[in-house]
């Protein structure tokens, strides 16, 4: 009898029912800050009322990549750089779902960058969740497009010469009606950012700043996961509502963090919609006047 | 806790108290569970699981308020807490 009570199984993990748990433990090295992510990500689809049918993630290639596959929604690992069209599609031939994309900034803003920049442009209703761990960590640390200036990756071992891109000023020039950057420690209010973006109608995009030990720490001399985690939270300096080309990441002074940009604007859908229908008002709005023509003077 | 005065309301207070359950397995002995933990619940274990890694152990199991933060910061889904009555 106390055999049996003694074997009786364990609890499961609450986010069990969202993880495919005979793929755990996932490939993702020790002290990953994607993990963290992604437990953000599946604490925020828990707290959504949009039925689990009408969730779906669509990531690219990468370590982020992989987390399409551990998610036990309807989810696609596209190729690289191709989540965002993907996901475009996805979303016109159901409207109703709620279209999730997670993945790292080298595929999203690295070979998928021209897609995510018409994708915001367009205000097509996705949700991006980019994790930024400052370089390629699946192919061996490579230079990406955020590797901070002078940080040193396995193609620059003298440290970077180019300026990264600064992802939050980039979505939100495109016309991102949401913008937040939080570093991997700031979960809760990671969570919170995960959960407005979803019920955002239009383009909104969250960046996730992540340690990534084994290829950018171990090069810059940040071995441990935890001295990494604890770096970028200590530089870390919460600004609601800046202007988000102020928004550096800079490790020196201020890494910003914080909700940039809450704004509305009609999504593609809706504009698509208006052509449809024929309602569209003759461009330019305020008309031609064909007499005024030529009367300027050139010079 | 230290208070500069007793609150007013100190006998009303429930403070919750959790029981925190660590899947052994899963665990890749990150340390965030330990480090972040602001009650001091959690330890590195001198044993190893399967794939060769020390997991964290429960040591001061009476500490513990189940505030979610070792949930919420395992990379792994590794480690979870539940309310437990008192």
């Amino acid at each position: 009898m106390s055999a049996q009570a003694q074997a009786a199984p364990q609890a499961a993990h609450p986010q069990d029912e969202l993880l495919r748990t005979d793929r755990i433990p996932h490939i993702w090295c020790s002290g990953c800050g994607i993990g963290i992510a992604f437990g953000s990500l599946m604490a925020a689809i828990a707290k959504c009322d949009t039925p689990r049918d009408d969730i779906s993630v669509v990531s690219g290639i990468g370590c982020t990549g992989r987390l399409a596959g551990y998610i036990h929604l309807d989810s696609f690992h596209t190729t690289h750089g191709r989540a965002i069209p993907f996901a475009t599609g996805l979303h016109l031939t159901r409207p109703q779902n709620k279209v999730i994309v997670a993945s790292g900034d080298g595929d999203l803003l690295a070979i998928g960058g021209n897609h995510f920049i018409h994708a915001a442009r367009r205000n097509v209703d996705l949700t991006v969740i980019c994790v930024n761990n400052f370089n390629y960590g699946m192919t061996g640390g490579q230079l990406a497009p955020s590797t901070p200036f002078g940080a040193k990756t396995t193609t620059t071992p003298m440290g970077s010469p180019d300026e990264p891109f600064n992802f939050c000023a980039l979505a939100a020039a495109c016309g991102a009606t949401y913008v937040a950057r939080w570093t991997a420690l700031h979960i809760r209010r990671l969570t919170t950012a995960i959960s407005e973006a979803m019920n955002k109608k239009g383009f909104s995009f969250v960046e996730v700043i992540a340690p990534c030990p084994t290829a950018f720490g171990r090069r810059n001399k940040i071995r441990r996961s935890l001295d990494l985690l604890r770096f970028y939270y200590e530089r870390s300096v919460v600004k609601n509502h800046l202007a988000p080309g102020e928004a550096t990441i800079d490790f020196d002074n201020k890494l910003v963090v914080g909700k940039f940009v809450d704004i509305e604007r009609p999504t593609y859908l809706d504009q698509y919609d208006m052509v449809n229908r024929g309602e569209l008002e003759a461009w330019p709005a305020t008309g031609v006047d064909a007499s005024a023509a030529g009367q300027r003077k050139a010079g | 806790m230290k208070f500069w005065r007793e609150p007013l309301d100190v006998g009303d207070i429930k403070v919750t108290k959790g029981k925190v359950t660590v899947v052994e397995e899963r665990c890749k002995g990150c340390e965030f569970c330990i480090s972040y933990c602001s009650r001091g619940v959690l330890a590195m274990s001198q044993t190893f699981n399967r794939k060769g890694y020390h997991f964290p152990e429960v040591v001061a199991p009476k500490l513990c308020v189940n505030c979610h933060f070792c949930e919420v910061i395992c990379p792994e889904f590794a480690i979870f807490s539940q309310e437990e009555d008192q």
